[in-house]
């Protein structure tokens, strides 16, 4: 695909970064000299200085051949009306990122009437996926698929934890419960286990099951919580208003602290059920006084990525608090990962994802849909969830028979409200989605897991 | 430095040679020449030694922007000490240091001999000194790159290290299908030159290797006078060849694409064209009394411009006789050179442009003082750090041929010899004047003298920093 990406901030370099790995052409707008001479040195993709609103610019860049136009510059205005002009001008897709509050009532509206293919509101899914986790606190991470109803969930192997040592082919007579193991993340490598592997300190596994059973089973290797019922926001910005909003609908009682008085009114103004504080949030008297060790759930959403790691450290030092830590902009991934941070969420990374879902589906829908699409361990493998139609060549074999390729697993089949753990024996049908995790390759449809 | 990737792509380097030395080898087959076997003895060695780099991938394969300059110019030199081999194991150049100048005059498209006799030359040995320039004219990376997915973003380090020009920008997103565009727009240029040249009389191997070194901007001939025993016609197809191989090939790019507005907007090729056509019209005029009609007269005059300023170096005609003015302006033509993105040498129109332009921004600021004025090129503003890196090669150009001049003199040669020698080599042209005229070989000069050029025409072909950063310490130091 000819692919147009407006703004080379942190979002359309991760952008960039995924897409052009994926054999797209592409080609950058940006004002900053610099920071489009960076993208086009690194990476295997064009660079054009210019506004992308011009409309010079986009005819430079190639909008009369582009399929899909990305505008994430810092402006939602722009980039809805970099997306208008260029849907005028040549006869591509649009992509806009529209984050502010005020829009989001109209999001559907402004979709339809300017023709745009979709609307991404990073802060928005970010703080979806912050809220699965604290409904769900066992879980690191949750992965949700099928419109909810199947859920990858991810969770660390700590020490003295049941499972060490065990092997996989052990864990169901062990543990009485049903839980496809999918992924285990380790030293930064991804492993698709199978029976002879053995669970170590400090894994992360992901899970596909049904929930009651992923209850049992966190029950069973104790580390099973239930929904936090009060949560503390250190920061007051756009993700926390979306993530307060969310929390405060489901009956979780929310204390936003924010530093500067002026925002802290408007959220005030926004948020009435919700605890506004003014003040620092790295004030570790002020964190005292407002129950951070009573509290079960703590997400640090300040601007500096490097406060927030220091925030969730200290809240999970003094209490037992489900923490969540959003990184912005460092990448020092291992070290990252090293520390107790709780769960980690990166904005521009869900926003790639979310994009890159997106080009995947619109590149082939023959067979299959890509419906949802995670990306796990920095990308080295992705969990798919697809959409079968019936007439597509893997519907109707019972597992066994299909010849997979290595590193895939077919995690989860949903078929009408039901969600079924695959084992040889069932088959894919027209109408299912189907969740596959792998690793090593890129798909875009559901036969390419096939050996060819 | 990261010395495993630099080993690694080094091992490509050689086993995309040792795919190029069967050429030769097949020639020496056609023409049952035993030369042929010295050549497939030299591609299994390339491949063997290729075997040994490539036989382990390196750990990291990230290129930063120095091992991708010092890969580029150490591929470079490894290929010319490969390359020179089957002269010597041939017998066609017995001495070693005589066929590595050969070879690296070859491969950076400079055109200058050694040899005294090029007429007994076997046909692989005379093929494979043409298809050095051919290799050598677009680069050897932008080819590999064109054929391999090597390592994804990074590679443009090495485009940059190896394309000429002041700055290097991509046509197309990909890098992959960058270098294919430039390689389908080289080889089409060639394979049209070849059939022109075969239409109007000239037998295939002369064309082939007449090709080579017209598109590749080399200049080597398989004549001992160079292109004067070819007809007039001949003499005019290739000067036409030379002229467009000189032409930025983003030019081609716009035409190809039907972007004709954009195409004959750049302000390069317009000041090209200018600067051709001008020092013909003084030329003629000044050498008029040596030929006998204005149409042979303007015939030399637009061979001898057209293939100094492209930095070719063929000869219809001794220029070394020609009057004062004459071969001033050749010398002059000497340094400017052809068009960024082209196949050609020298300091390039486009840095000329922006230096002149520079120069009437500095006379307009002594005039209006608080003026603000920004330069322009191709109704672009010029970025501040093309403008210093221009300036910057400038000043390294002029060093460079300072200190080559006063190295080669040694040898005790005249002025004009050193002089002119050194300047055609760092400008990768071929032909100087008085000893090393059109009509003379560089064989003259001592085994010191001859390094000396060979370094100067690498530092030219590569644009001097890629060679410079070689003699940096700093470079190879271990991470």
């Amino acid at each position: 695909m000819n692919i147009i990406i407006v703004g080379c901030g942190k979002v359309g370099r991760t952008l960039v970064e995924q897409l052009s790995n994926e054999d797209h052409d592409i080609v950058v707008i940006d004002e900053n000299p610099e920071k489009v001479q960076s993208i086009s040195d690194d990476q295997d993709a064009m660079g054009i200085t210019g506004n992308g609103i011009n409309h010079e610019t986009l005819i430079e860049a190639g909008i009369m051949t582009a399929d899909l136009l990305i505008a994430v510059t810092g402006d939602d205005e722009k980039n809805l009306l970099c997306c208008v002009i260029a849907k005028k001008t040549g006869h591509c897709q649009t992509i806009a990122r529209v984050r502010n509050p005020i829009y989001n009532k109209e999001i559907e509206f402004l979709k339809k009437e300017f023709g745009l293919a979709m609307i991404i509101n990073p802060e928005l899914t970010a703080a979806n996926e912050i809220s699965r986790i604290f409904q769900f606190p066992s879980a690191i991470r949750v992965d949700s698929f099928a419109k909810g109803h199947v859920e990858l969930l991810h969770f660390k192997v700590k020490k003295n934890s049941p499972l060490i040592g065990l092997k996989l082919f052990n864990l169901h007579q062990t543990m009485r419960t049903s839980v496809l193991v999918c992924t285990v993340i380790r030293e930064d490598e991804v492993i698709i286990p199978n029976g002879d592997f053995e669970f170590m300190e400090n894994d992360i596994v992901a899970i596909a099951s049904r929930r009651q059973d992923a209850i049992a089973f966190f029950e069973r290797i104790g580390i099973m919580k239930h929904r936090v019922q009060s949560a503390i926001l250190a920061g007051g910005g756009k993700l926390a208003y979306y993530l307060a909003k969310i929390l405060l609908a489901s009956g979780i009682h929310v204390t936003i602290i924010e530093i500067d008085h002026r925002r802290c009114e408007e959220l005030c103004e926004l948020l009435p059920k919700a605890t506004v504080i003014c003040g620092d949030a790295t004030d570790q008297e002020l964190l005292a006084e407002e129950g951070l060790e009573q509290t079960q759930g703590f997400a640090a959403l300040t601007g500096l990525d490097e406060e927030n790691i220091l925030l969730s450290l200290y809240a999970g030092d003094v209490s037992n608090a489900t923490t969540v830590t959003k990184i912005n902009r460092i990448t020092f991934n291992s070290v990252i990962n090293e520390l107790n941070l709780g769960s980690i969420i990166y904005p521009r990374v869900i926003t790639a994802d979310y994009i890159l879902k997106y080009v995947r589906s619109a590149n082939y829908s023959r067979n299959s849909n890509v419906e949802t699409l995670y990306k796990l361990a920095n990308g080295k493998a992705e969990a798919l969830e697809f959409l079968i139609k019936a007439d597509s060549t893997v519907a109707g074999i019972p597992l066994q028979k299909l010849r997979l390729r290595k590193n895939t697993l077919i995690g989860c089949i949903y078929r009408n409200g039901r969600v079924i753990i695959p084992s040889g024996q069932d088959a894919m049908m027209g109408g299912d989605s189907v969740i596959v995790v792998l690793s090593g390759y890129r798909i875009s449809d559901i036969k390419e897991i096939l050996e060819d | 430095m990261n010395y495993s990737i630099v080993l690694y792509i080094l091992g490509f380097i050689l086993r995309f040679e040792s795919v190029f030395l069967l050429l030769p080898a097949l020639v020496g087959l056609i023409y049952q020449e035993a030369s042929g076997f010295s050549y497939l003895f030299v591609a299994v060695l390339c491949f063997a030694v290729s075997f040994l780099l490539t036989r382990r991938k390196p750990r990291s394969s990230r290129l930063y922007t120095r091992e991708g300059f010092v890969t580029v110019a150490m591929s470079w030199v490894v290929m010319s000490i490969f390359g020179a081999l089957p002269f010597v194991l041939s017998g066609d150049i017995p001495f070693y240091v005589d066929a590595l100048f050969e070879t690296i005059s070859g491969f950076t498209t400079t055109g200058a001999s050694i040899l005294n006799e090029v007429e007994t030359l076997s046909h692989a040995g005379l093929f494979w000194r043409s298809f050095t320039h051919w290799v050598g004219g677009m680069g050897v990376f932008v080819f590999i790159m064109a054929i391999l997915p090597l390592m994804g973003g990074s590679t443009m380090n090495l485009m940059k290290a190896e394309s000429p020009g002041p700055s290097v920008s991509k046509l197309v997103p990909h890098v992959k299908d960058t270098a294919k565009i430039l390689y389908i727009i080289y080889i089409g240029v060639t394979v049209s030159e070849i059939v022109l040249l075969c239409v109007f009389g000239m037998p295939l191997f002369d064309a082939l290797t007449t090709s080579f070194g017209t598109v590749g901007t080399g200049g080597f001939g398989i004549k001992n006078d160079s292109f004067a025993g070819y007809s007039p016609a001949l003499q005019n197809i290739v000067t036409l060849f030379m002229i467009l191989s000189g032409i930025n090939y983003s030019f081609y790019f716009c035409i190809l694409s039907k972007r004709f507005r954009d195409a004959f907007q750049i302000e390069e090729i317009r000041w090209y064209l200018i600067i051709i056509l001008a020092s013909v019209g003084v030329i003629s005029y000044d050498t008029m009394h040596m030929f006998g009609s204005l149409g042979e007269t303007v015939r030399h005059a637009f061979f001898q411009v057209g293939s100094i300023i492209t930095t070719t170096g063929f000869a219809t005609t001794d220029f070394d006789l020609w009057p004062s003015m004459s071969k001033t302006i050749l010398v002059i033509l000497m340094f400017v050179g052809a068009c960024a993105g082209s196949t050609g040498g020298g300091i390039k129109v486009s840095r000329l442009v922006i230096l002149f332009k520079s120069i009437r921004k500095e006379l307009s600021l002594i005039i209006h003082p608080r003026e603000v004025r920004k330069i322009r090129m191709d109704g672009h503003t010029v970025d501040h750090a093309v403008m210093r890196s221009t300036n910057v090669f400038l000043c390294v150009y002029f060093i460079v041929l300072m200190c080559s001049t006063l190295l080669v003199s040694v040898d005790e040669f005249d002025f004009t010899t050193n002089f002119t020698a050194v300047v055609s080599m760092l400008n990768n042209i071929g032909p100087g004047l008085n000893l090393v005229g059109p009509t003379r070989n560089f064989s003259i000069f001592s085994v010191f003298s001859k390094f000396v050029l060979m370094f100067d025409m690498l530092a030219g072909r590569l644009e001097l920093f890629p060679v410079m950063i070689l003699l940096m310490p700093g470079t190879w130091k271990r991470k």
